[in-house]
């Protein structure tokens, strides 16, 4: 099979819509075809990523902690907007810390979060080939 | 080109179904393959055989349904968004012991990998979404 | 590579027409679509944005135009396609980002 740059778009906070959960779905899915995967968070998407989520009394599923499982599903490339955080009064301290194991260095762990400019994120936008938007 | 489309939102709350119904229609006349129409999100719902929209209206599952058999199209709507919202097939509503299901003709039922395969095997996917 | 992006959101509504404005990098287009097509009326802050992006080719969907009673209220400088016009939009260029 074709290896093609594949672009997730995450522009949704949690929980008020269903968005934001079901393309984590298919990120974790789409792991099986080996393709080469990238994440953006943009806008109020980037609080998809923030910690301390407790849904217990909205009485729904608090999917937060599968962000952590990335890593393991082969998602390395995970875009988090400067700008965005930046206009919501946060900073990657608020956000998951989320890291890929690299089997090339002996496991040594590595982040998965880069945090890039709007600038810098429309360059790699540019390069993909399938840009799935939710 | 192969071209697959991905819809997001259900009939008539948004108007994502209508312009990719359109731009699908569009395409096929303009002599492109469509691999596959994937329906994700409340986007099953366009799937529905027991919608009855007014009658000076469009009938938006039954037009997809059309365009389907019409084209012999491969139009997808996901079992983990479809069971979420309570669409079914024969097959699907006989594996969770339903008496009905309500999919109308020209859809079938599968998994999300049916969408990053058109992904990985089309040569353009387009989003329609709110 | 070149990008479309599309935008169905009115710019009155929600930032994204402004978000798409920041990704959409020279070469590229951005297609106005549903509501999006509010973007491409005179008088609005929107259409002054758009004749500053001076790199990026802006078009904008007709049969939305027509439906929203817009067609005599179009800027200047941006191009009307139908659906015929949108598939070719897609076929020209390398992907397509849906900004919803």
């Amino acid at each position: 099979m074709a290896v093609k740059k594949f672009m997730y778009i995450n522009r949704k906070a949690p929980y008020g819509t269903v968005y934001a959960l079901e393309s984590l779905e298919v990120v974790l899915i789409g792991a099986a075809f080996d393709q080469d995967v990238s994440l953006a968070f943009i806008g109020d998407g980037v609080y998809e990523l923030t910690k301390g989520q407790n849904t217990d009394a909205i009485g729904q599923k608090n999917f937060s902690p599968t962000y952590s499982a990335l890593g393991d599903y082969d998602v390395t490339k995970i875009y988090v907007e400067k700008e965005s955080l930046e206009e919501r009064g946060l900073t990657l301290d608020d956000l998951q810390h989320l890291i890929w194991e690299d089997e090339d260095d002996d496991w040594a762990e590595r982040d998965s979060i880069r945090l890039v400019s709007r600038a810098e994120l429309a360059d790699v936008m540019a390069e993909q080939e399938i840009i799935l938007s939710f | 080109m192969k071209i697959s489309i991905q819809v997001n939102e259900g009939p008539y709350q948004h108007q994502a179904s209508d312009t990719a119904y359109q731009f699908t229609k569009a395409a096929i006349a303009a002599g492109h393959e469509i691999f596959r129409v994937f329906f994700y999100h409340d986007g099953v719902n366009n799937a529905t055989k027991l919608a009855v929209p007014p009658q000076d209206d469009r009938d938006i599952p039954k037009l997809w349904s059309e365009l389907s058999k019409e084209n012999d199209l491969d139009m997808v709507v996901c079992i983990a968004a479809a069971q979420r919202r309570g669409m079914m097939d024969v097959d699907e509503a006989k594996r969770q012991g339903f008496e009905d299901n309500n999919l109308i003709e020209g859809f079938r039922i599968s998994g999300l990998g049916q969408l990053i395969e058109a992904g990985v095997e089309s040569d353009r996917l387009v989003v329609f979404g709110a | 590579m070149t990008l479309l992006h599309t935008v169905n959101k009115s710019p009155f509504e929600s930032n994204t027409f402004d978000t798409c404005l920041g990704y959409a990098k020279d070469g590229s287009t951005v297609l106005l679509i549903e509501d999006g097509v509010y973007a491409a009326t005179t008088g609005t802050s929107a259409a002054d944005k758009i004749k500053n992006a001076s790199g990026v080719t802006f078009a904008v969907l007709g049969p939305d135009l027509q439906a929203r009673g817009l067609e005599g209220k179009l800027a200047d400088g941006i191009k009307v396609v139908d659906y015929e016009g949108f598939v070719n939009l897609v076929a020209e260029h390398d992907s397509v980002q849906s900004w919803l």
